[in-house]
């Protein structure tokens, strides 16, 4: 029984979605997407650069689901904006909600994130907002239509791993909808962690891209979602505090 | 009398270009390829099927994008 991810009228199999920023080069770019079996790919929108080409060539959009994001805006209307572009130049509805808050965290601005999603989701988007660790936001987030709610792990870009993982624990008991931990994954045991917790899907980028070898680090994060996800559908076993032989306590020798 | 040249603003550059020009010959002259791209005109999108019949005027700000590397 294949065990897929499904996001509003989405379905994929694999529940890693990455980023496209930041890697040393895009051929480093197009194996590391590869080597990480996502099927979902961010990107962000931004000014052409006059004169010059872009990175569409390194990006196969018949193979990945291309997600926007509207990284970089600090307004629910420059989010607005962002993601009306993004429709028209992707022709996809998918948007990858940000709205910032401050320069030096990158946490979310909350309630321009709510404002936005409003407005979003009632000109048709599918909307994946990118949130805080906050439980009662995740949860206005989806009662305002959104089809998965985002919470980070840590800052972007920190590497941190799960700063909250009661919080995360707390917004996947309540959401109906799928929650994907975005930002702040660092190596492979963070994003098992998370999956382990129970979330449905992780999306990263620095975690991948500046790892010194980002090709196996993408590796290492595709087994690793893999192997989180097949531990939290296994039930793991109660946690003790004494030891408990695992060898037989009968037949030992005198 | 109409001038010859306009003013515009194009992902914050000013620049000059012939009065009456289309979004599409903006397009042809900076050699921007349409595809994957999004042009707001005074912050409305200009749809793609447009192009060839939106004319630009003195003053207007437009911003093309497309998408790059991000997270």
């Amino acid at each position: 029984m294949e065990d897929r991810l499904k996001i509003g009228k989405y379905e994929f199999s694999s529940r890693l979605m990455v980023g496209t920023g930041k890697y040393p080069t895009n051929e480093i770019m197009k194996a590391s997407l590869e080597a990480s079996g996502a099927e979902v790919v961010t990107v962000a929108i931004r000014r052409v650069e006059l004169k010059k080409g872009g990175m569409l060539d390194y990006v196969d959009a018949k193979k990945y689901t291309i997600l926007p994001n509207t990284a970089g805006c600090y307004t629910a209307d420059d989010a607005i904006r962002t993601a009306r572009l993004a429709r028209e130049a992707l022709s996809t509805e998918l948007i990858k909600l940000e709205v910032i808050g401050d320069e030096k965290t990158l946490f979310p601005d909350t309630q321009g994130l709510l404002e936005a999603a409003g407005v979003l989701v009632k000109e048709g988007f599918t909307v994946l907002p990118y949130t805080n660790d906050d439980p009662i936001t995740a949860k206005r987030l989806e009662d305002a239509g959104c089809v998965a709610v985002m919470p980070l792990a840590a800052p972007i870009g920190s590497g941190l791993g799960i700063r909250n993982p009661h919080n995360i624990r707390i917004i996947i008991e309540a959401a109906k909808v799928p929650v994907i931990v975005d930002a702040g994954v660092g190596t492979a045991s963070d994003a098992a962690i998370a999956m382990e917790l129970g979330c449905d899907g992780i999306l990263m980028n620095t975690g991948i891209a500046l790892a010194k070898d980002p090709v196996k680090m993408a590796l290492a994060m595709n087994l690793a979602v893999k192997a989180g996800r097949l531990a939290y559908n296994s039930g793991r076993m109660p946690k003790k505090m004494f030891a408990s032989a695992s060898s037989p306590a009968w037949g030992l020798i005198e | 009398m109409t001038p010859l040249k306009i003013r515009i603003r194009i992902n914050g550059e000013g620049m000059r270009v012939e009065n009456g020009a289309t979004v599409a010959a903006l397009l042809a002259l900076l050699d921007i390829n349409a595809v994957g791209i999004a042009i707001e005109l005074n912050r409305e999108i200009v749809p793609k099927s447009q192009y060839l019949k939106t004319a630009l005027k003195d003053n207007d700000i437009l911003e093309v994008v497309r998408m790059a590397g991000g997270g």
